[in-house]
């Protein structure tokens, strides 16, 4: 109850300070963005943990040592790693308001993004070429989950970016784009992070076991 | 009761730091330098096979749990001091539960498996 009342007051008294309503409006929509997160986190781990459970339950079929290539995860993990870096830039030459500068940076990190959903979308095309579809074993249903799950969170922050894109040329770098832009910086860090967990449960730990 | 004051300033304070102009280059380039360093280390170790399946997963799990830290810190801009603000309380919140729900399931399914073994 004190923490509810205590957040209502602090609405309340963003409303009466109506010069700084628009910066404060955007931290509370950047908070409420973070539980989203945080949500989505907790959805990720249950995945995870599926997978844990089931990596070993091959049904006969090919297990991780067989299926999977590690240079080709490292290229994977390079992409995204390095779309960090880039979207970073892009946060930072917010900062300076260099709206040419943003837009470049978001460019280039929506190129890496392109980049890694199309070794992924590639490596689940072969898979199922050879008979290794989600459909074979409980491990392979578990890895198309989580490994899918995964790129479908990338593919939605990259349609994201393009939106954001047409938002930053057409208006600048508004109070309410600024605040975009940070959720979407949120965004895209936590998913490399849950990638983290990817490629050392399911690629280093599959193909060392 | 007493904490929920500095509690909900520390969010509000944090929440400003989020959308703020605290974001460095530095902090960008040193994650990003200790982030390779990191995914580099754990698939050398086992892509070069210098150790045994049951050392070289640990030691990548370790390494991986680091990356994610300095990911953490050095991306999502969210250090130790971040504990007394909103987005603080919802991230330890947040990990508490993963803890639970991983290791949970990890725990009753081993112990599943293991009594309905054949012949157990």
């Amino acid at each position: 109850m004190t923490v509810q009342s205590q957040v209502v007051g602090d609405d309340l008294l963003l409303h009466d300070l109506e010069e700084e309503a628009h910066h404060d409006d955007g931290s509370m929509t950047t908070l409420g963005f973070w539980i989203y997160l945080m949500s989505d986190c907790i959805l990720f781990s249950a995945i995870f943990a599926t997978f844990a459970v089931l990596h070993n339950n091959t049904a006969g079929g090919p297990d991780a040592k067989s299926l999977f290539s590690l240079p080709y995860a490292a290229v994977e993990t390079g992409c995204l790693l390095l779309s960090s870096l880039t979207y970073g830039m892009a946060m930072l030459a917010m900062q300076r308001d260099a709206k040419a500068q943003v837009v470049r940076w978001l460019g280039v990190t929506l190129l890496l993004g392109a980049g890694f959903m199309t070794l992924e979308i590639h490596e689940f095309m072969d898979l199922i070429a050879q008979g290794a579809g989600p459909d074979r074993s409980a491990f392979l249903s578990s890895f198309f989950t989580l490994v899918g799950t995964h790129g479908l969170h990338v593919l939605s922050g990259m349609v994201w970016m393009v939106v954001l894109i047409t938002h930053v040329l057409r208006r600048g770098l508004t109070p309410e784009n600024r605040t975009r832009l940070m959720c979407l910086s949120l965004f895209w860090h936590f998913l490399d992070i849950v990638w983290i967990g990817v490629f050392t449960l399911v690629y280093l730990s599959g193909v060392a076991a | 009761m007493d904490g929920s004051t500095p509690h909900g300033h520390g969010g509000h304070d944090a929440a400003h730091a989020e959308s703020g102009g605290h974001i460095s280059l530095q902090a960008y380039m040193i994650g990003f330098t200790l982030s390779v360093i990191l995914t580099a280390a754990a698939f050398g170790l086992v892509m070069a096979g210098v150790m045994p399946a049951s050392t070289a997963i640990p030691v990548a799990f370790a390494l991986g749990a680091v990356q994610m830290a300095v990911h953490v810190v050095c991306f999502l801009h969210l250090t130790p001091g971040s504990a007394k603000s909103w987005n603080g309380v919802a991230f330890l919140f947040t990990v508490v539960v993963v803890a639970i729900l991983v290791g949970g399931s990890l725990w009753v399914m081993y112990n599943l498996n293991y009594n309905m073994m054949p012949g157990a």
